[in-house]
């Protein structure tokens, strides 16, 4: 099959992008969307021209390198699907696909189609763990964990940090990803303890840097690990309760 | 090429029953007080498993850590995508299981090429991994009444498999990202992502610190350290089409050995028998699919290889279960490497399925029908969708279509028992290192290794080689051993961007895979191993000679990035098939036509090569010497390797 593609190339952060076409002839389709893209750089490295700079790195979706803005969706056509998972055989031939990189002021594009996400290292780094040195554990079956609830904390620990959510809001809201990881943690007996610590200090770095949730669901829709948006609204409760717990503590409420 | 009156390389494996030999190493060694500790700096390359298990328990400790990867994020690391589970030998199932027996299975699955004290070891750390991720909040899966659940693994007749879905590797690196995440926010740890090593910097014999690139801004920088910890997985790249990810590489090894760190038997990979077959030539990687769904999925092909019906129509007498036939005692749960070779036999017959007939089916109607789709689900979901995504063909109606594929490397770099190379203050981790799977690695072994030498091996023993430095300073990384290295690096960077040649990295990368698949693949042959020698020789000459990368260092530039990493992987090609001819035996995934049983099993010499192999590099262009590590049993018989 062929297709055009019109793809953002950007030399660098500090440097103005601009669509460019190509196409893509001969495409298998059976080939995935990054073989189809290995293709077109490898046509652009012969003819003497900057191949298109793109993350990829597990190409079977669990590493979360990879993101792609294509025709206005993130990770593309398919639903509950990474970039790298997505097929040719989702596209017809001819079709015109435009490819862009995730757009968030919080995600600064560095090249062409890769983003800066480091920004979710840092939500991560402010709370999104259990303090548990190492050679401190208990015995692994000291304490139960009912198997609906190890079973919703997998749902949400399924997350894969693409910033796919981010990328879909119109507000660029981190929320679906910062209550995936407080759901996972939260809904642990291992994770009681620094419950709403967690929860507080997570939003807040999350706050400093994205937009605001406004229930759009966008996010739900783009994420290529189905991860629920019933999430957000979790972390919601326990936000509202952490701040509820800090004014009993201050004597206020 | 070999060397018979070379040292024998001493492990430092310490005296007394097996049993007790971590406990009284563990005394022997020497400690850093606490307050000692925040005067030593240490670097650790690679967050995967074991990289970022060792920096995080490093910090937490109070070392000061810098840790280094390639990838955006720490989280990134291929250890993420490893699916089945992890070993441990809990016996919360109560069939039987042990310390001594996950020991004996892990040494025998490797057909007897590993040390047995630290396979020991790793039978007695493991325990406790499952309580340390556990409380660290990786939700494995649990039974109704709140206890965790156990599967079987290949090679075992016990279930001791921990897991969480089909996505185990995700949620132990997640575990260890996040303790990493909390060691960098409590200041302890410094991550630098995006950010390739690509030199060791020694000086006066010991590991001094490393030569890196960012790979943003192409700077060169230098960062020195009391040790070096390299802990950035496998080789499997070599073979350009492997589970692995596209961008791991051996660089960060393969720069240690030349260096003066020995590389232990290169040739042992392995090639994993179920994973999706390839499927055009643009294929740019290939997709594992767990060997846990050999727990209910039965592997067979039609009995008539002409067979017109479509698999689901053909019935059960006209099937060949061919494992379940030729390993009656384990069946579809025999270990990797027999797995793989009773595929490529079915292929070599002309029996396989399939559009090009490279396949063989993985079946789950029958457990379809005794557990329910449900069940089925709740296990393997998530890798019968990504079958799905990849196939477009429904796994639950259609048997799946799988074939063996390099997955992982026994080999790397030769360790002694405190997981240091043979450079003082050069440590090696997880699947960077060769010691405990031999000749082959069972199933859910890699990520119990990874988190075992990253939480509990490393931080006990690195305090030893530490004690020696108190109130010594770094080497400054103005030294002149710093400034060679980062003129060499920088020299080289400026070679590849100048041969200005005809051909794309890939295109020499692909070519380099084709040669040690066929060659120094699934099956090896003197004649078809001096073959590979030879092409790959011709193939570096032309890689030098006809590369093509545009751009330039100082901007991203992952064209670039690659022809480094495929430069290094071109000189250990020529390593591992050097290994393979120089090992006159079969044993486990190293398959020697010459040396195999009248079944066609891998037929091992103990008498001559009851041996690690260590070599030694000698410079350029001089071919490297042979060392040996022999291998003792005191506590496992040597028996040829039986799953009937």
């Amino acid at each position: 099959m062929d297709v055009r593609l019109r793809v953002w190339r950007q030399p660098k952060g500090d440097v103005t992008g601009e669509f460019i076409d190509y196409e893509a002839n001969d495409v298998s389709p059976e080939a995935s969307f990054f073989e189809m893209l290995d293709q077109v750089n490898e046509a652009l490295n012969h003819a003497g021209e900057d191949p298109i700079a793109f993350d990829s790195d597990c190409r079977e979706g669990i590493c979360g390198a990879c993101g792609l803005m294509i025709n206005g969706s993130p990770h593309g056509p398919q639903q509950g699907t990474a970039t790298c998972q997505v097929h040719m055989r989702k596209f017809t031939d001819g079709q015109l696909i435009t490819i862009e990189p995730w757009r968030a002021a919080a995600f600064p594009v560095i090249k062409d189609l890769v983003v800066d996400r480091s920004i979710f290292d840092e939500i991560i780094e402010s709370g999104g763990f259990i303090s548990a040195n190492i050679g401190s554990a208990p015995d692994a079956n000291a304490v139960p964990v009912p198997h609906t609830a190890a079973e919703s904390a997998m749902d949400a620990a399924a997350c894969i940090g693409c910033g796919a959510c981010v990328a879909a809001c119109p507000n660029s809201a981190a929320n679906l990803f910062t209550a995936a990881k407080i759901t996972h943690l939260n809904l642990l007996p291992q994770g009681q303890p620094e419950r709403y610590l967690r929860t507080v200090a997570m939003v807040e770095t999350m706050e400093e840097y994205f937009g605001s949730c406004t229930n759009f669901g966008e996010c739900e829709t783009a994420c290529p690990k189905n991860i629920s948006i019933d999430v957000i609204a979790w972390m919601n409760r326990d936000f509202v309760a952490a701040q509820w717990k800090n004014l009993l503590k201050a004597g206020q409420a | 090429m070999t060397a018979p009156t070379s040292p024998i390389l001493d492990a430092h494996v310490p005296d007394g029953p097996i049993w007790a030999k971590w406990d009284k190493h563990r005394f022997d060694t020497n400690l850093v007080n606490p307050a000692n500790r925040r005067k030593y700096d240490i670097i650790v390359i690679g967050t995967g498993l074991a990289g970022a298990g060792a920096a995080a328990a490093l910090g937490e400790l109070g070392y000061n850590v810098k840790a280094f990867t390639y990838n955006d994020s720490a989280r990134r690391a291929h250890s993420i995508a490893a699916q089945g589970g992890i070993n441990a030998a809990k016996n919360y199932p109560n069939d039987n299981d042990s310390i001594f027996r996950l020991f004996y299975d892990t040494v025998k699955g490797g057909d007897y090429r590993s040390r047995e004290a630290n396979v020991y070891r790793l039978a007695q750390v493991s325990n406790a991994i499952i309580d340390q991720t556990v409380a660290q909040g990786a939700p494995y899966a649990r039974e109704y009444g709140g206890l965790l659940d156990n599967r079987s693994f290949g090679g075992a007749q016990v279930a001791r498999t921990f897991y969480a879905r089909g996505q185990t590797g995700q949620q132990l690196l997640l575990a260890s990202y996040q303790a990493l995440a909390r060691q960098v926010g409590l200041g302890r740890v410094q991550v630098f992502t995006r950010t390739e090593m690509l030199d060791v910097v020694t000086k006066d014999g010991r590991a001094a610190g490393v030569v890196v690139r960012d790979l943003v801004t192409g700077e060169i920088s230098s960062h020195s350290a009391h040790a070096v910890v390299l802990a950035t997985g496998g080789y499997s790249n070599v073979y350009f089409l492997s589970t692995n990810a596209m961008n791991c590489n051996a660089t960060a090894a393969w720069r240690a050995y030349r260096k003066g760190a020995l590389f232990a038997n290169p040739c042992f990979t392995q090639i994993h028998p179920t994973c999706i077959p390839v499927s055009d030539e643009f294929q740019s990687k290939l997709t594992l699919m767990s060997e846990s769904l050999r727990n209910d999925g039965r592997i067979w092909v039609p009995a008539n290889p002409d067979d017109p019906r479509p698999p689901n129509e053909i019935p059960g007498a006209d099937r060949d279960y061919y494992l379940e036939r030729q390993y009656p005692t384990f069946g579809n749960l025999v270990p990797r490497d027999v797995a793989s070779r009773a595929a490529m036999r079915m292929i070599e017959e002309n029996r396989g399925i399939g559009p090009l007939k490279n396949g063989v089916y993985l079946d789950f109607a029958d457990a379809i029908d005794r557990l329910g789709r449900e069940t089925i689900e709740e296990r393997y979901g998530n890798l019968f969708e990504m079958y799905q995504r990849i196939t477009d063909e429904d796994p639950y109606t259609v048997p799946m279509r799988i074939y063996p594929a390099p997955h992982y490397t026994m080999g790397g770099l030769w360790v002694d028992y405190n997981l240091q190379t043979t450079v003082p203050g050069l440590f090696a981790a997880g699947e960077a290192n060769f010691s405990d799977h031999g000749a082959n690695r069972l199933g859910a072994s890699a990520l119990m290794q990874g988190v075992a030498d990253g939480y509990f091996v490393l931080p006990a023993t690195i305090s030893h080689y530490l004690s020696d430095w108190l109130n010594v300073d770094p080497v400054p990384t103005d030294d002149p051993v710093f400034v060679e290295a980062e003129a060499a690096v920088t020299a080289k960077i400026r070679r590849l961007l100048d041969i200005g040649g005809t051909r794309s990295v890939d295109h020499f990368h692909r070519r380099l895979g084709h040669i040690m698949i066929d060659y120094c693949g699934m099956s090896r042959s003197k004649e078809g191993l001096e073959k590979a020698l030879d092409e790959i020789a011709a193939l570096t000459e032309e890689f030098w000679r006809d590369l093509k990368v545009l751009g330039d260092n100082e901007s991203m530039n992952q064209s670039l990035e690659r022809a480094g990493r495929v430069a290094d992987f071109l000189e250990l090609a020529d390593l591992m098939v050097r290994d393979a001819l120089d090992r006159e035996e079969s044993c486990g995934g190293h398959f020697r036509v010459e040396h195999q049983t009248e079944d066609g099993e891998a037929l091992r010499d103990d008498e001559h090569f009851a041996f690690v192999s260590a070599w030694e590099w000698e410079g350029e262009g001089v071919a490297p010497i042979r060392r040996k590590e022999p291998l003792t049993f005191e506590n496992v018989e040597l028996t040829q390797r039986s799953y009937k």
